[in-house]
């Protein structure tokens, strides 16, 4: 399958010519001399990033943290200490993200697997507001106020505290983050990861630890979250314990469920769509947020497959083998929108799962 | 030389003994099968074997290991697999991508990040085979939302086939099949007899004395009785407890 | 450190963990009984404070201005029931953290709409400004008043569940709720009696908690998330667990609070103490969430379920 064949179909035409356009920002906000716009977008890169990294756990693995905005946080905060004492290598800051990331992650997400359904979900949670409160606690970095970051990351003698430059840096990452979401869905991986959300019991009993690879997964999701709230802190120069709150949390989960669960261009959708609407409403009227909680809400009351879903409908079948669900989405189980919930099994069989 | 052994094997739920000291043991390329009547403990025999629900006591052994303490996902990987009575595959999945899986569960792992799974040419070939056994061949790039029943059933055997077993545990794999799809699938069972060692659990009569070279009799628990399909047939107790009563197919 | 201050702690911790309870008996019941995650009950718990300092600014009476706060959680939390929440039974739990999130950053934003985004008080119940002599210390008489308002409300609770029709229809419809409804028990009403009733014990909980910390949107929710910890820690589903676990958390976290900084500063270097002191207290139920969960992951008191 031709990358201009696939590129004919709208599901992926559009996440193309939207990548298209994002890459053409920086060039056409200088020459309106309008900078804000470099600013706004990479933001919307950076969120893209974070949902994609969410998605690999909740889209993927079906696992519903509402506490993912820890590991953004953990991310901005891996620039912002180090930075207050003078460090601004940025792999020194890479290196303290993705192994801060990798050990919470690893910690939080083994804990959190002893339970499944809304315990998960409430658990994560919890642990989120935790790290929140931990770096409410720390005066020295600022506390509740948080603190400005003075020395953004240096690579290669850039400064990605630079506007162009995270904005180019954090193209790239989404780029390849969607790439190898893309690969990651149909890889061996993936697939069992995918087959652990559907049926956790069916996974064990034909040969694999379904909470191992969940783990993993939510682990890898840990660390990717945190690169995105790296590319965040150098983006505002600032970190805060705001970027630890629920509502971030909540702001990612309905970035993904906006832009369709488990799809490859789901999260950039959906971080479009979201942080675009948000800006829209502020402008309309200053009470945006009660506009805005009641569209999640309908959102919810009315879920479908989302943006990609509605994509994937107006495409032609056929380019794939049919019925071949290594594409571009999965095809809703028949009855409706309703994922195949793990407790939905029948057999509540001592060890199942484990 | 047994490849799947138990012995003794109890199971308790509070005061009730579900299985009251089992003791099995069954050949290579035996295709043994388990009779009974409902609430006899097939089902919970069954997952005590295959590593999902720890025994109270006894021992389990499979291929000359002991296998007692080893959880499902092990045993699997020792050539050990089961289908399931309630079926339990993959929905979203197309059911190649089952039976891949299943092939990929069993004789490598998952953690591989980048080439596609179906790309796995050993377990490709597998599940291809297995599929072509089961008749879905016809059907594997269908979602396995959109099979037909029997189809399911189909595939929740090809699932087990896939991954090249030793040993297969069925539990009722013609469950709410019709007389067409059952003859199909006995048919299939007999052309698996000697490749694999079966052990089938099955209301289904006529297909049990069709396919087995012997049979386990379970009652509330134990077994009453291990002969072949002729011995069964003619011992007493036997046709008093289960087969003198009008048998109806499950 | 003395033991006038521990046991002052002590009681603290019990008046917290009362508050806690209420909300959490009210979370771990719908979510026993309907299956739904409700995000948005720490929004009754302000709405009730809200309503109370409205009602209390209009009528200069507490009493009746507690009155009203139920009696406007329990309307809000019955019209809220029957128009949002009931269209979502029998969805993924994802649905109802979307559909509760979006519903809490709306009423976050129509109290800073009503109210205004300055804080508002509630003061004392003039009845209540005095103290009380306790176990040879002197305590405050609201706090106290809390404390003997919550065990009564948990005495209640027990009575309702196990001496009533009422309670038997609930712990019946908490362990199978197909068969509840199939015998003929319009599960429609009961579901919204008893979305109410947590309503209301959110909205009590709100208006005691009133007078003694500032009300302002988006208060509900560290309640809310703590509240969660309680229930897991008891165990999900279970109103009993709900309420020793909320007295453990209560007590462990003020107590902790109150006593590890000063505590650190013993052991390690000053300042040393000084910056890990309050994070280590702030951390402490959510590490005691984790003990729990990887030792005991049905909770302390799980209740026993068989769906």
């Amino acid at each position: 399958m031709t990358i201009w064949i696939a590129l004919k179909r709208p599901a992926m035409l559009v996440p193309a010519l939207l990548l298209a356009g994002l890459a053409l920002v920086p060039c056409v906000a200088t020459a309106v001399d309008q900078p804000f716009y470099i600013v706004f977008f990479a933001r919307i890169l950076v969120y893209a990033i974070a949902a994609s990294a969410l998605n690999v756990a909740l889209g993927f693995g079906g696992m519903v943290s509402l506490g993912h905005a820890l590991f953004l946080g953990i991310g901005a905060y891996s620039v912002a200490i180090p930075a207050f004492y003078g460090i601004d290598n940025g792999w020194v800051h890479l290196a303290v993200c993705i192994a801060a990331c990798a050990l919470v992650g690893l910690l939080t997400g083994a804990v959190s697997l002893r339970t499944t359904g809304i315990g998960f979900i409430m658990i994560t949670l919890a642990f989120a507001q935790m790290g929140y409160f931990v770096f409410v606690s720390l005066k020295q970095f600022g506390g509740d106020d948080g603190t400005p970051i003075t020395a953004t990351s240096r690579f290669f003698g850039q400064d990605l505290g630079q506007p162009l430059t995270v904005y180019a840096v954090a193209f790239a990452v989404l780029c390849l983050v969607i790439w190898w979401s893309a690969r990651l869905r149909a890889a061996p991986f993936g697939m069992v990861l995918r087959g652990a959300r559907q049926n956790p019991r069916r996974i064990n009993a034909i040969g694999l630890q379904a909470k191992r690879y969940q783990l993993a997964a939510y682990v890898m999701s840990a660390v990717l979250c945190g690169i995105a709230g790296m590319l965040l802190a150098n983006l505002t120069a600032f970190a805060s314990p705001a970027t630890l709150g629920w509502v971030v949390s909540g702001d990612l989960i309905v970035m993904i469920v906006l832009g369709g669960i488990g799809t490859v261009f789901g999260p950039l959708l959906g971080a479009l769509a979201f942080l675009g609407a948000e800006e829209l409403l502020k402008s309309v009227t200053e009470y945006w947020q009660a506009v805005f909680g009641l569209v999640i809400f309908l959102v919810a009351l009315l879920r479908t497959a989302g943006l990609a879903g509605l994509l994937e409908r107006l495409s032609p079948h056929g380019l794939v083998a049919s019925g071949d669900s290594a594409s571009a989405q999965p095809t809703p189980p028949a009855g409706g929108t309703r994922q195949v919930h793990p407790e939905a099994n029948p057999y509540p069989v001592a060890g199942g799962g484990a | 030389m047994s490849i799947l052994k138990t012995e003794s094997l109890v199971k308790r739920y509070g005061g009730i003994t579900v299985t009251d000291q089992v003791s099995l043991d069954i050949r290579p390329g035996e295709l043994h099968a388990i009779i009974g009547p409902n609430g006899a403990g097939k089902t919970t025999l069954i997952n005590q074997l295959s590593g999902e629900l720890a025994s109270n006591s006894g021992t389990v052994w499979f291929d000359g290991r002991d296998v007692t303490a080893l959880p499902i996902h092990a045993r699997a990987r020792l050539g050990l697999l089961r289908s399931y009575q309630i079926t339990s595959i993959f929905e979203e999945f197309t059911v190649r991508e089952n039976a891949v899986l299943a092939a990929i569960g069993a004789q490598e792992h998952g953690w591989r990040f980048w080439q596609p799974m179906l790309s796995r040419r050993g377990q490709v070939l597998a599940a291809n085979e297995a599929l072509q056994a089961c008749g879905l061949a016809a059907r594997a790039g269908t979602p396995a939302a959109e099979l037909a029943y029997g189809e399911r059933r189909q595939l929740e055997l090809a699932m087990a086939l896939s991954a090249r077993p030793k040993f297969l545990l069925l539990d009722e794999p013609m469950a709410g099949m019709s007389v067409q799809e059952s003859s199909a699938v006995v048919a299939m069972l007999s052309r698996l007899k000697g490749r694999y060692s079966i052990l089938l659990i099955e209301h289904d009569m006529d297909a049990v004395f069709a396919l087995a070279d012997r049979i386990t009799v379970l009652v509330y628990g134990k077994v009453l009785f291990t002969g072949t399909p002729d011995e069964i047939r003619h011992h007493p107790e036997v046709k008093a407890v289960y087969l003198g009563e009008e048998e109806e197919p499950a | 450190m003395t033991i006038q201050l521990v046991l002052t702690q002590l009681l603290n911790g019990l008046q917290f963990g009362v508050l806690l309870f209420l909300l959490a008996a009210g979370l771990t019941l719908v979510f026993g009984i309907m299956s739904f995650v409700n995000l948005a009950h720490g929004s009754l718990y302000m709405l009730g404070a809200y309503f109370a300092a409205t009602a209390y600014e209009q009528s200069g009476n507490f009493g009746l201005a507690l009155l009203a706060a139920i009696a406007g959680c329990v309307a809000l939390g019955y019209a809220l029931e029957r128009a949002a929440i009931s269209r979502l039974y029998g969805r993924d739990h994802l649905d109802h953290v979307l559909a509760t999130f979006g519903l809490v950053l709306f009423f976050n934003e129509m109290a800073r709409i009503v109210w205004g985004p300055q804080p508002y008080f509630l003061p004392l119940p003039a009845a209540f400004e005095s103290t009380v002599d306790l176990l040879g210390i002197s305590y405050p008489s609201y706090r106290f008043a809390i404390i003997v308002t919550g065990l009564a409300v948990a005495v209640g609770a027990y009575l309702l569940m196990h001496k009533t029709r009422l309670g038997m229809l609930i712990r019946a419809g908490a362990v199978n709720p197909a068969m509840v409804a199939a015998l003929g028990v319009d599960i429609k009403l009961l579901n919204a009696i008893l979305f109410s009733l947590g309503a209301a014990l959110a909205g009590l909980a709100g208006v005691m908690a009133g007078p003694i910390m500032s009300i302002q949107s988006g208060m509900g929710e560290p309640v809310l998330i703590t509240a969660l910890v309680v229930i897991v820690i008891g165990g999900i589903g279970s109103v009993s667990g709900a309420f020793y676990a909320a007295l453990i958390v209560g007590v462990a976290d003020t107590l902790g609070r109150a006593f590890l900084p000063t505590l650190l500063r013993e052991l390690a270097s000053r300042d040393v103490a000084n910056a890990a002191g309050p994070a280590l207290a702030s951390m402490l139920v959510y590490l005691l969430m984790a003990v729990v969960l990887a030792l005991r992951p049905q909770g302390l008191f799980p209740a026993g379920r068989t769906r």
